[in-house]
C-alpha cells in the first residue's frame, strides 16, 4: 500500500493509522500498568531472572557444569567457594542454577508460544467461522479441557523421542485448551461489531477479517493469557522433569530437582541441592502469575476497578 | 431433573472415553518409532522374536485393521501384559487403585474442605490479617511445584525429624486389624498432605472471589433486615449462592488431583497407580502405561458427569 500525494500533504495510510493508534493504545497501557505496584516489583523481579538467563556464561564458567571435571567434594554444603553447596558430582549448585535458569525459561517461553498459536488459532477459526467446523473444534477442546494432562504428557512424552522441543511439544499440546476457550469467547462477540460487518461488506475476504480485525482486537487477552500461561509452562516442565521426562542433556531447574530426588540428597539432608531450583520456580511463577493479573486487568475493562 | 439432561451427559461422558481409546489408539501405532521396534532393538531381539512380539500385541496389520480387535480388547478390560513383570496389565492396576483411591479420596475431600473454608473467612473478613495471611499463603502454594513439595515435606518429616515414614504404604506385611490401620495410616499422612497443600490454595481463592461477587447481594440485607443472624447470613445465604457459580470447577478440578497423584505417588512410593505409572515410564512399558491413561481419564470424565448431574439437581435455573 503506498501513500498517495495530494496537494502536498501525505495522507497517512490506513496501516499507519492504524499503526499510530495501537501504539497510542500501548502507551496508555503502559502507563496504566504502573501504577499497579504489584505487577511492577513482579516485573522487575522477572527483569532480574531474564538477565541472569541471558548473562549466564559471564556468571558461571559453562565447565563447571561438566559432571567429569567438577572441582568440589559431592555434596558438600555451603561454603565460600560454593555458596549453594554442590550435588553429587561436586558441582557448584548455583552454576546448576544460573545455567538451569535459560532451560526452564526457554521450555516455559516455547511451550507458551505453541499453546498460544493453537490455541488462538482454533479459538479464532471456531469462533469465527461457526457452524459445523466451530462444533468440531469445540469438542475438541472440551476433551483437552476434561483429560487430566499430567497422565495425557506422559503418554505423550514417553512415545515422543525427549529433547527441549518435545517436551515444549507436549507442554503445549496439553495446555492450549484454556486460552482456545477464552479468546473463542472473546471472538463471538468481536465479530458482532459494526467494523466487521463493515469490513466485509466492502469485499474484505475471511482470512483478512481473522487476521487484521479479530486478532487485533483478541489480542490483548492473548497477551495477558500469555503471562499467565508461562507460569503454568515453568510449573509444567519441572512437573515431568521430576517424572524423568526432562530433556536428558540439559540442565533445567526441574531437572535440578530431579537430580536431588534420584541421588538421595532427601536422605542425607542436602537441603542445599533441594531447596534453591523449587524457591526459584516458586518466585519466577509468582511473578509471572502476578504481572499476568496486572496486564489483565489493564487489558480487560471488565476487571477494572475491582 | 429431567431425564434429557441425564441422557445428554451421560453419552457426551461416553464419547469423551471412547476417544481416549482412539487416541491411545492412534498414539501407540502412528508416532515415529513405534515400542515394539523401539523394544527390539534395546533387547537385540532377533527379526522373528521381534515380529512374535509385534502380532503379540497385535500391531502386525494394517493400522485400520487392528481397530475394531483394539476395541474389542479394551472394552472387555484386556490390555495385554507389562512389559515390566510379564503379568497381566489389568491384575497389575487391580492390586493398586484402591491404593490410590484411598490417597485421592483422603486429598481431594481434605484440600476441597480446607480450601473453601480459607476462602469464605477470608473474603467474609476482607482485608483482615487472616486474609492476607490465606491469600498469600494460597498464591505461594499455587506457585509451587507439587512434587517439589512432596520432597521439602518428605526431606524435613522423614530424613531429618524422622517424625513420619519416607515411603511406601505399610512397614511389614504382618500386621492385622487396629494396628495394620494406624500403620497404613502413618504412612498416608505425608503423601496426603503434599497432595492437599499443592491443591488447597486454588480452592481459597475461587472459593473467596466467587463469595466476594455475592457480598454486595441486596438479598443479604434483606436477610438482615428480617432479623437472620450474620452468622446465618454468611452459612445460609451467601456461601451457597457463591458455591453454585464454582460448583462444576470445583469437581472439575478432580483431574489435577488425579494427575498430581502420579507425582506424589512417585516421590513417596506409594505403591499405587501413579507410582505404577512412574515405573512404566522408566522401562518404557506402554500397556502399562496405556492402561493407566484410560483408567484415570475413564474415572476424571465419570466423576465430572456425576458433578454435571449432581449440579443440575442442585440449582433450580437448570433443573428441567
Amino acid at each position: 500500500m503506498e501513500s498517495e500525494h495530494t496537494t502536498g500533504l501525505v495522507a497517512p495510510t490506513a496501516r499507519k493509522l492504524s499503526r499510530i493508534r495501537r501504539r497510542k493504545a500501548f502507551l496508555a497501557s503502559w502507563r496504566s500498568f504502573r501504577r499497579d505496584r504489584i505487577g511492577m516489583t513482579a516485573l522487575v523481579v522477572l527483569v532480574f531472572f531474564v538477565a541472569v538467563a541471558l548473562l549466564a556464561p559471564l556468571l558461571a564458567d559453562a565447565s563447571e557444569l561438566s559432571e567429569a571435571t567438577a572441582q568440589g567434594r559431592p555434596f558438600s554444603p555451603p561454603s565460600s567457594r560454593y555458596p549453594l553447596g554442590t550435588d553429587e558430582f561436586g558441582r557448584s549448585v548455583l552454576a546448576l542454577m544460573i545455567w538451569g535458569s535459560r532451560i526452564s525459561l526457554l521450555v516455559g517461553l516455547l511451550a507458551t508460544v505453541g499453546a498460544m498459536t493453537i490455541g488462538s488459532t482454533v479459538g479464532i477459526v471456531g469462533g469465527y467461522t461457526g457452524g459445523a467446523s466451530d462444533s468440531l473444534l469445540n469438542a475438541v477442546t472440551n476433551w483437552f479441557l476434561v483429560i487430566p494432562w499430567i497422565p495425557l504428557a506422559i503418554v505423550l512424552a514417553a512415545s515422543l523421542s525427549p529433547g527441549l522441543v518435545t517436551i515444549s511439544l507436549v507442554i503445549a499440546i496439553t495446555s492450549w485448551a484454556s486460552t482456545a476457550r477464552l479468546v473463542r469467547a472473546q471472538v463471538l462477540s468481536v465479530k458482532e461489531r459494526m467494523f466487521v460487518e463493515r469490513s466485509r461488506a466492502l469485499g474484505a475476504e475471511h482470512w483478512h477479517v481473522m487476521t487484521r480485525h479479530i486478532l487485533p482486537n483478541v489480542f490483548p487477552i492473548i497477551l495477558a493469557n500469555t503471562v499467565l500461561m508461562i507460569a503454568v509452562a515453568i510449573l509444567s516442565e519441572t512437573t515431568l522433569a521430576i517424572l524423568g521426562l526432562g530433556d536428558p542433556n540439559s540442565i533445567s531447574w526441574g531437572t535440578i530437582i530431579q537430580g536431588a530426588f534420584a541421588q538421595g540428597a532427601i536422605t542425607i539432608g542436602a537441603w542445599w541441592y533441594l531447596l534453591p531450583p523449587g524457591i526459584a520456580i516458586a518466585v519466577v511463577v509468582l511473578a509471572f502469575m502476578l504481572v499476568g493479573n496486572s496486564l489483565d486487568e489493564v487489558v480487560n475493562p471488565r476487571l477494572r476497578g475491582r | 431433573m429431567g431425564r434429557g439432561v441425564v441422557l445428554r451427559s451421560t453419552l457426551h461422558a461416553v464419547a469423551t472415553i471412547l476417544f481416549v481409546v482412539l487416541f491411545n489408539f492412534f498414539l501407540f501405532r502412528v508416532v515415529p518409532g513405534d515400542p515394539v521396534t523401539r523394544i527390539a532393538r534395546a533387547e537385540g531381539l532377533s527379526l522373528e522374536q521381534r515380529d512374535a512380539l509385534a502380532a503379540e500385541y497385535g500391531i502386525d496389520k494394517p493400522v485400520l485393521a487392528q481397530l475394531p480387535g483394539y476395541i474389542a480388547s479394551t472394552l472387555t478390560l484386556d490390555f495385554g501384559n507389562s512389559f515390566g513383570s510379564g503379568r497381566p496389565v489389568t491384575q497389575e492396576i487391580g492390586e493398586r487403585v484402591g491404593k490410590t483411591a484411598l490417597l485421592v479420596g483422603v486429598s481431594t475431600v481434605g484440600s476441597i474442605v480446607i480450601g473453601l473454608l480459607l476462602g469464605v473467612y477470608g473474603a467474609w473478613k476482607r482485608g483482615s490479617a487472616f486474609d492476607t495471611g490465606s491469600m498469600t499463603t494460597s498464591l505461594l502454594l499455587y506457585s509451587v511445584p507439587e512434587g517439589w513439595l512432596s520432597l521439602v515435606l518428605l526431606m524435613v518429616f522423614g530424613s531429618m525429624l524422622g517424625i513420619f515414614p519416607i515411603g511406601g504404604y505399610r512397614s511389614t506385611s504382618t500386621l492385622t486389624g487396629i494396628a495394620y490401620v494406624t500403620d497404613v495410616l502413618n504412612h498416608l499422612v505425608l503423601p496426603a498432605l503434599a497432595l492437599t497443600l499443592a491443591y488447597v490454595g486454588q480452592y481459597a481463592i475461587i472459593m473467596r472471589s466467587s463469595l466476594l461477587d455475592v457480598m454486595g447481594e441486596e438479598y443479604l440485607d434483606v436477610a438482615r433486615a428480617k432479623g437472620v443472624r450474620e452468622e446465618n447470613v454468611l452459612w445460609r445465604h451467601a456461601v451457597p449462592n457463591a458455591v453454585l457459580p464454582i460448583f462444576t470447577l470445583i469437581f472439575y478440578s478432580f483431574g489435577y488431583i488425579v494427575g498430581g497423584a502420579v507425582v506424589v505417588e512417585s516421590i513417596f512410593s506409594w505403591p499405587g497407580l501413579g507410582n505404577l505409572t512412574y515405573k512404566a515410564i522408566a522401562s518404557q512399558d506402554f500397556p502399562v502405561l496405556q492402561a493407566a491413561f484410560l483408567l484415570t481419564s475413564s474415572s476424571v470424565i465419570i466423576f465430572n458427569l456425576a458433578a454435571d448431574l449432581l449440579y443440575s439437581y442442585l440449582d433450580p435455573r437448570v433443573r428441567r
